[in-house]
């Protein structure tokens, strides 16, 4: 690799704006209100997917513990909508009017200390994004200065997921249990339920989406990009070359924690609840799934690959619902052994050339080569 | 907690929870050794790790009514012959899974995880669609059920002791086989060097496959054992695999006598912490002084001096 | 039996959302022969569901798939059966029932995606579904919002009450104030040992179990309370502390695979059941399937239903059931009330003469089902059910034997004064 792609070159561009495009003329074009929402759901997935591309893809390092991010982010939406939910007004039927219904069923009389900074919407923000941070770095640090890699860290941030859940099952009168947190009404005093909120949120989603990926799309391009590549490949010349590996891999854990937060709280405005069937092993390992279909590799390959994947999801469920597992978990395996770059990897080998000779006609761009050399780089082998 | 009790009392809790301890630990090391030769010494995270159980399991459940009906007269002795058809069930299935799916992934361990997630999804439904989604009962022989009275309050289950003759039986074969025999040496050598292995003459596909096909067997034992005390249904593999992965990683993945270690100090932990705190916290406890440990000293309890 | 419930039809209403709304106004229209008189589409359908002058659609909505399906597939097939025979009938308002099947897999947004594509894109007339509490409460704002109607098969803890949702299943002071009173006279029960798994309903359930033995009876206590995460499979250590504590009773509210094992483990080490007094609040005939008869006879279960009541209605829906669903099948205590579902919702559209939500919800209240395997229901105006509470000794062979039964209607009060 001679020269690392520069920030926003025109392929990026053109990505981006077929993106944009796609989601926020075309479905809101093409799709009703129920299918739109739908779409906004699955986006928030894709948050994830493209933290996991930068810290799985770029770094190397799969963490199979991001569903504990996203509900970092989901739980603390949560609970702001949720107080504002439980005025005195609206829960005069408790023993202990004003604090969540749950917490009054479970006999908790006051509001927990950690919930109250939830009142306010301003803190609720800055926490959603500092909480996973702090947290993601507290387990890489942890981790990455003992030099933990490749499947250790795999292991051991799924069992982070797993103790997770049995936690906020387990103290349901501070959590919700099982059940989460319902019953979701209005933030900041404006109804999210109703259709029009839900419409305008998919448009902050999308957004949102989009900046993250613009933030990811600089951070590849920075020369921080090219140590992760670097380190991925052969960590110890990295490391030789005076680098501090584990800083370099704590940041992008980091950062991935942060966009899995925040697609979390937008889960939360967009469904309604948050729930800790989110939390767990399934969800994590799924949300890596939707990141491997898109490709590894693709920024904007982990948002196609995570809608195709909830697609196909409902629509096989919608028409064999017995039998939708059978055809996911074979989607799985093919990915997997058929096309380990994902639609990313199909996209760059079959369609992209051809429009590359269409846009040789015109005077070559210097920086087409060196992307599309980025872009098909091979996975960690 | 302990003041209610007398001091005869308090010596039978401990008797008592120090064998229910000691089951745990062995049923902890059955559902672990297996995985323990696929990822310790494959490097194969196999996510379907649970669902080769749960063939076990089945495979259990078909000879009690096969017996029921056929051979009522066998059946006190039909849990071995169970037994044996689920390691060579979940043998085979792991030597056919090794030979169509594994075999392309060696050089990508992390991409073992995914497919056999995908396979574990395909083992579920399959299971769901042939056996039916609800849960299955497989009838004991009465010799296995009741306890044995040691004292007036301390009883042993049977089940208990039979688990931990099996898997003082499996663990001893495996030990042999690993550190004793011809094809031991193989699989070591292997794990240790692919290249080298293959070029001083050593089949390698060959190696793979059957070490796979083990691994996968005892998993097949384990889920036939655990029809004495869990549930046989399509998705009850799930609830196996945090558990054994911990397990496994937290002995030091290489390392055999490392997965029995640490085997032994979780269920020690958690039976104990179970006795004096509600069970979720017990295991929440237990999870997070695991990963505690873990972060502290990622190698696990014991390990080969490679970083690999 | 007495009919002393009838007093309890004009029991004072509990939250505002029914005040106001005057009991069952189309009554005088419910037709003796529905499918002789078809009234027109625009009449009865006036918010544009799905109702043709033939159809008229419903959705169900269980997990087929994940962990839940080996609970919820009983449900599934029972409301499939209920509206095979409805149909049989003649349908309602002379149209036929079509359903909708889609899966919740056993994750509570898939549920509330599902229930809103229902709603929504199917337009469908009622949602017969639902099982964990869970997926209920994901699915509740969204019935609320796009004017539902849900009837929800499960016991359950309690402590909710909508316009749109009919409860065929029991709330927990039904099924758990009895049971109790039972064993305390019957067995002479004084201390109580609780089990169960980590949510809301065991926690729920024994909560209000705890208030009973601790303020209501006298000289009963409660010498123990455990919770185990759902899914555990290990209780070797809490069999020693029941050994060591002996209580009279062992209550339990242990679900899922857990229940398996806990049994399975129960009787290994040497407890037996049938000396030892244990009340379930969880277990069915499904769950014995997995348990094995043999491992859990002896054992107490306070249930609504049980698979070998011995009246006509029961009888005759067994025999129906096991035609549909193969001779092997069982019938547990929820899945009767999945089969009440369809049929109460039949009977309202009909003394409603429409099927049109707003008007069902109004008139449910007093719709009675004489044909319920259970044998007589009623729909109370908070939207649960009178019942019975019955109690069942477990068999070797997967059966209940019914050991008692409470002699009048149970009257559901899913906010019950002085438990909470």
């Amino acid at each position: 690799m001679k020269t690392a792609p520069s920030f926003l070159n025109r392929r990026d561009m053109l990505a981006l704006a077929v993106v944009a495009a796609l989601l926020l003329i075309v479905f809101p074009a093409l799709l009703d209100g129920f299918r739109l929402n739908l779409v906004g759901k699955y986006l928030t997935y894709a948050f994830v997917a493209v933290g996991l591309v930068l810290c799985w893809g770029y770094g190397g390092i799969l963490s199979l513990g991001q569903g504990v991010f996203f509900a970092l982010g989901g739980y603390g939406m949560a609970m702001y909508l949720k107080l504002e939910a439980s005025s005195v007004e609206n829960t005069k039927i408790q023993s202990t009017p004003g604090i969540p219904d749950f917490m009054d069923w479970n006999q908790i009389t006051e509001l927990p200390y950690f919930w109250q900074p939830f009142h306010s919407l301003p803190l609720t923000i800055l926490l959603i994004i500092l909480v996973p941070a702090f947290f993601a770095f507290v387990i890489g640090s942890a981790m990455f200065k003992r030099r933990v890699s490749g499947v250790y860290f795999a292991i051991i941030t799924q069992a982070i997921a797993a103790i997770a859940t049995i936690l906020i099952i387990g103290q349901q009168g501070y959590t919700g249990g099982v059940n989460g947190i319902t019953d979701l009404r209005t933030l900041h005093g404006w109804d999210i339920r109703t259709d029009s909120a839900k419409f305008i949120l998919y448009f902050v989603n999308v957004v949102l989406l989009l900046s993250v990926v613009g933030l990811a799309l600089f951070v590849r391009a920075s020369k921080l990009g090219r140590i992760l590549v670097a380190m991925r490949e052969k960590e110890d010349r990295v490391r030789f070359s005076g680098y501090s590996v584990a800083n370099f891999q704590i940041f992008v854990f980091c950062l991935a924690g942060v966009f899995a937060a925040l697609g979390g709280a937008m889960f939360t405005l967009q469904v309604g609840f948050m729930s800790p069937s989110l939390v767990g092993i399934v969800p994590s390992i799924e949300m890596v799934i939707f990141t491997a279909v898109g490709g590894r590799m693709s920024l904007f390959g982990a948002i196609y690959g995570t809608l195709a994947v909830n697609f196909a999801k409902t629509s096989l469920s919608e028409s064999f619902p017995e039998l939708w597992l059978l055809g996911l978990g074979g989607l799985f395996i093919a990915v997997v052994l058929a096309f380990p770059n994902g639609l990313a990897g199909i996209w760059n080998d079959y369609v992209q050339p051809p429009i590359d000779r269409a846009l040789k006609l015109r005077p070559k761009h210097q920086g087409d080569d060196v992307a599309k050399q980025a872009a098909s780089t091979a996975p960690a082998e | 907690m302990l003041g209610d009790y007398s001091l005869g009392d308090l010596g039978a809790i401990f008797a008592m929870q120090g064998f229910a301890g000691l089951i745990l630990f062995s049923v902890y090391v059955l559902m672990a050794l297996g995985l323990a030769i696929i990822f310790g010494q494959m490097g194969v995270i196999n996510m379907a790790h649970g669902e080769f159980m749960i063939l076990g399991a089945y495979v259990t459940y078909f000879c009690s009514e096969f017996f029921q009906a056929q051979l009522p007269s066998l059946f006190p002795a039909y849990f071995f012959v169970a037994m044996a058809l689920a390691f060579v069930a979940s043998g085979a299935l792991g030597m056919l899974v090794e030979w169509t799916l594994i075999k392309r992934l060696y050089k990508r361990p992390l991409d073992t995880l995914l497919a056999t997630w995908g396979l574990s999804l395909i083992l579920q439904q399959t299971y769901r669609s042939v056996f039916g989604p609800r849960e299955v009962g497989v009838v004991l022989p009465d010799w296995l059920l009741g306890s044995l009275p040691v004292t007036d309050v301390i009883e042993v289950p049977i089940n208990g002791v039979f688990v931990m003759c099996l898997t003082t039986l499996i663990t001893v074969t495996v030990a042999l086989l690993m550190y004793k025999s011809r094809w031991g040496q193989q699989v070591r050598a292997v794990v240790q060097n692919r290249v080298m292995a293959g070029a001083v003459g050593i089949d390698t596909e060959k190696v793979d496959r059957l070490t796979f096909g083990l691994g996968c067997g005892i998993a097949g034992v384990a889920g036939s054992a655990f029809t004495m005390i869990g549930s046989t249904g399509p998705t009850s593999g799930q609830l196996y695999i945090v558990d054994t992965f911990l397990i496994v990683v937290f002995g030091g993945a290489t390392s055999l006598l490392g997965t029995i270690a640490s085997a032994f100090s979780i269920s020690q932990t958690q039976s104990t912490l179970e006795f004096f705190l509600s069970g979720s916290m017990a295991k929440v406890i237990t999870l997070l002084t695991v990963v505690a440990i873990l972060m502290l000293r990622p190698q696990g309890l014991f390990t080969l001096k490679v970083r690999r | 039996m007495s009919r002393d419930d009838k007093t309890g039809f004009h029991s004072p209403l509990r939250r505002k959302l029914l005040m106001g709304m005057a009991a069952a106004p189309f009554a005088g229209m419910m037709p003796k022969t529905a499918f002789a008189q078809t009234p027109a589409t625009a009449a009865v359908n006036t918010t544009g569901l799905a109702v043709t002058d033939t159809e008229v659609t419903v959705g169900i909505l269980h997990s087929a798939t994940g962990t839940m399906a080996i609970s919820e597939t009983g449900s599934i097939q029972a409301e499939k059966l209920a509206i095979a025979q409805i149909n049989e009938m003649g349908g309602v308002l002379g149209r036929k029932i079509k359903f909708i099947q889609e899966d919740g897999a056993s994750d509570w947004p898939t549920f509330a995606e599902k229930a809103k594509k229902l709603l929504v894109q199917d337009k469908v007339a009622a949602i017969m579904g639902c099982w964990t509490s869970a997926s209920r409460k994901a699915v509740l704002p969204v019935i609320e919002q796009y004017n539902g109607m849900l009837y929800y098969p499960t016991f359950y803890e309690g402590l909710e009450q909508s316009k749109n949702v009919i409860y065929t299943g029991q709330e927990a002071t039904q099924q758990i104030l009895e049971s109790i009173n039972w064993v305390v006279k019957e067995k002479g029960a004084k201390t109580f040992y609780f089990i169960g798994s980590d949510y809301i309903w065991p926690r729920t359930s024994n909560k209000i179990a705890r208030k009973h033995i601790e303020n209501h009876l006298t000289g009963t206590k409660v010498v123990g309370e455990e919770y185990f995460p759902l899914g555990h499979t290990q209780f070797n250590s809490v069999i020693n502390k029941l050994k060591l504590t002996k209580p009279d009773v062992i209550f339990t509210d242990v679900v899922g695979g857990s229940n398996v094992a806990f049994y399975k483990q129960l009787k290994a080490a040497g407890i037996n059941l049938e000396k030892q007094t244990l009340i379930t609040i969880s277990v069915t005939e499904d769950e014995i399937d997995g348990i094995g008869g043999d491992n859990i006879a002896g054992a107490y279960s306070c249930m609504k239903y049980f698979q070998s009541l011995d009246n006509p209605n029961n009888k005759e829906f067994v025999a129906a059931f096991k035609k549909m669903w193969g001779e092997k099948t069982v019938i547990g205590d929820v899945t009767q009330a999945a089969y009440l579902g369809p049929w109460i919702w039949k009977m309202t559209v009909e003394k409603a003469g429409s099927f049109d939500v707003d008007k069902i919800a109004v008139a449910s209240e007093g719709i009675e089902f004489t044909k319920a395997p259970e044998g007589y229901v009623k729909v109370h105006a908070n939207h649960h059910l009178w019942s019975k509470t019955r109690i069942g000794l477990a068999q070797k062979d997967g059966q209940f034997k019914v050991v008692y039964e409470s002699p009048e209607l149970i009257e559901p009060n899913p906010f019950p004064k002085g438990y909470q």
